[in-house]
């Protein structure tokens, strides 16, 4: 990046872009309610004709105060809102603030609890991905997709659903480790699932991978390097498909991550197929993790031995785990008090959505739909 | 940050790997005191929120000072104008505000740390400078995390770093939309979540979880009350 500033603009509505035509200058609103911004994200467009010149977001329609809320809740009240934010990934949500919350208290979740989790967050992440692909594939006009991956992340959330009793905000663990032993045939049925999602994903492949629709709408579309990527602190699938190999899984493992064997899938061009491709084998390899930690499940208690107030010493931590969107960080600060005195989020989709503007830049207006596809944010987190 | 002296809990430090679960730490023994000894399990843990005094906190774990090649070479620039602590594994720097800029820069021209993963303060609203930054850096070829932190008064504008890290853009904004921080240097300081007319900067302490600005709401939204 020449100068750095010049990725995240702001965008000036007055001032006049010296083009050949000025009249071909034309601002352009898109959202808030719009169907292919997946949730309420309002997007200022400054286009020449077809092609984007810049863009900005406007975001915070879906704002709660999450944060705030925390610092008026104790610890363990506080563990179903973060659920809330990515809704559609919300074992991932709960791990991490478990987590967080845990190394605050110097506390190890068991490894029965650490298992149970490995296995909860790569379904999830299955499941994330699939919501991703579904959308993202009508967005840019392949209606079969949704079908096909709706049906098949239904099986997740049965699992789900059967473990913990909810289908979405899960609430699925508990500071400490995990509430819930596993059910009867838990391991049976989520050996099941990952017999039938295999072959499944196969399916997903044929109809995309070699599409020549899907190929020409994706390929050297938003394409973002490795450095900018780093410099605008994009994380997860889109950074790996830029060709940067870092994955806080085995960059800074926790859970029970570092016991299983897996590779990071990468990218090399860093458009939207490769973004595509790097999903889709992220999602075999989560198959991987999950079959080894099936077999590998151990016996033992499933919660440490956590008091039932919880009362941090006084102290600040930061922890973060590799959501399906990147890295989700906590930073908490504790007075000493029942109640955290700052919970701080750092959500993979808000950063990642600054890149936007980037991914954009030089596009077509269509593309822009492909690229907010591709980014995979979920507005929830965005705004918190 | 805690500062008054606890038994020390004499806690080894892996100073390459910060992030990682402590291997050496008793999970069991280091489980904090809160519930000491409480009586009758079941219902006496259920229904005692840790009213009985519970000030004996035997092994609290306590910062401290974080010693390594990076350390010294800060030290040697800054002198007394940074400390060094680890706390549960974790580093940060303790800087000073005025010397902060120029650690920044240096963190990450020198020594690497190319991804700054968060920008968040906090509000002391007792203190005489009432706002703790927190920069969160991370370092791709060191695989290494370490938080800076800075003190600022009400009002006293804070360095900008989104020339040295774009992503804080973003970031900056929000901290100023909660805080009411302002970035000195950033291209394009305005609110982020809340509406820009809004008025207030509900991460602060003496901002009420109800309180909202109904005058904005009224105008806007045309109704008495958003709750």
């Amino acid at each position: 990046m020449n100068d750095p500033n010049s990725a995240v603009s702001p965008l000036d509505l007055d001032a006049k872009e010296s083009t050949f035509l000025d009249a071909n200058e034309l601002i352009l609103n898109m959202g808030p309610q719009h169907p292919a911004t997946h949730g309420v994200l309002r997007v200022i467009l400054k286009l020449d004709g077809e092609k984007v010149l810049g863009l900005e977001c406007i975001i915070g329609y879906l704002h709660r105060g999450v944060e705030k809320i925390a610092e008026n809740r104790t610890y363990a009240m506080f563990n179903p809102y973060v659920d809330r934010m990515d809704y559609v990934a919300a074992v991932s949500n709960g791990l991490g603030y478990c987590e967080a919350v845990e190394k605050l208290l110097n506390v190890e979740a068991p490894p029965r609890a650490n298992y149970i989790r490995v296995i909860l967050a790569e379904l999830n992440r299955i499941a994330s991905h699939q919501l991703w692909l579904g959308t993202h594939a009508l967005d840019i006009g392949a209606m079969t997709p949704l079908f096909y991956t709706f049906r098949d992340r239904e099986e997740i959330l049965k699992i789900f659903e059967k473990y913990c009793g909810a289908r979405l905000t899960t609430h699925a663990f508990r500071i400490g480790g995990c509430l819930y032993e596993t059910y009867d045939g838990f391991e049976q049925d989520v050996r099941n699932f990952l017999d039938f999602v295999g072959p499944k994903i196969n399916e997903y492949e044929e109809l995309l991978t070699t599409n020549r629709i899907w190929v020409r709408r994706t390929r050297d579309v938003g394409v973002i390097s490795g450095k900018d990527c780093i410099a605008l602190g994009v994380t997860g699938p889109v950074l790996r498909a830029s060709g940067v190999k870092w994955d806080l899984r085995k960059a800074q493992p926790y859970a029970a991550y570092k016991k299983f064997d897996f590779e990071i899938p990468t990218g090399t061009n860093g458009d939207t197929y490769d973004r595509y491709l790097v999903r889709m084998a992220e999602m075999r390899q989560s198959i991987r993790i999950i079959r080894q930690a099936v077999d590998g499940l151990p016996s033992g208690p499933i919660m440490a031995k956590v008091s039932k107030v919880i009362k941090p010493p006084v102290g600040e931590i930061y922890h973060s785990i590799e959501a399906p969107k990147g890295e989700l960080g906590y930073f908490i600060a504790s007075d000493g008090s029942t109640q955290p005195y700052r919970v701080r989020v750092r959500p993979p989709s808000f950063v990642n959505l600054q890149a936007l503007d980037l991914m954009c830049k030089d596009q077509l207006v269509a593309d822009v739909i492909a690229v907010i596809g591709t980014l995979d944010i979920v507005l929830g987190e965005v705004d918190r | 940050m805690p500062e008054d002296p606890k038994p020390p809990a004499a806690r080894s430090t892996n100073t390459g790997t910060p992030e990682k679960p402590v291997a050496g730490a008793n999970p069991v023994s280091a489980t904090p005191p809160a519930a000491g000894a409480p009586p009758a399990p079941a219902k006496a843990a259920a229904a005692a929120p840790a009213k009985p005094a519970a000030p004996a906190k035997p092994a609290g774990p306590v910062p401290t000072l974080w010693e390594a090649a990076l350390v010294d070479r800060l030290k040697r620039r800054f002198g007394s104008g940074i400390e060094a602590w680890t706390y549960l594994g974790q580093h940060y720097l303790q800087a000073d505000g005025a010397v902060v800029a120029e650690l920044l820069q240096i963190l990450r021209d020198e020594e690497k740390f190319d991804y700054c993963v968060d920008v968040t303060a906090l509000h002391y609203p007792k203190r005489e400078r009432p706002f703790d930054l927190v920069w969160i850096l991370y370092s791709f070829p060191n695989n290494q995390r370490v938080r800076v932190k800075a003190q600022f008064a009400d009002g006293a504008g804070a360095p900008s770093v989104v020339k040295l890290w774009p992503t804080t853009n973003w970031l900056e904004r929000e901290v100023f939309d909660m805080f009411g921080i302002r970035f000195e240097g950033h291209p394009d300081l305005k609110r982020i979540l809340l509406p820009d007319g809004w008025k207030g900067h509900p991460l602060r302490k003496d901002y009420g979880i109800l309180q909202q600005d109904s005058e904005w709401v009224q105008i806007n939204l045309g109704i008495e009350s958003g709750q």
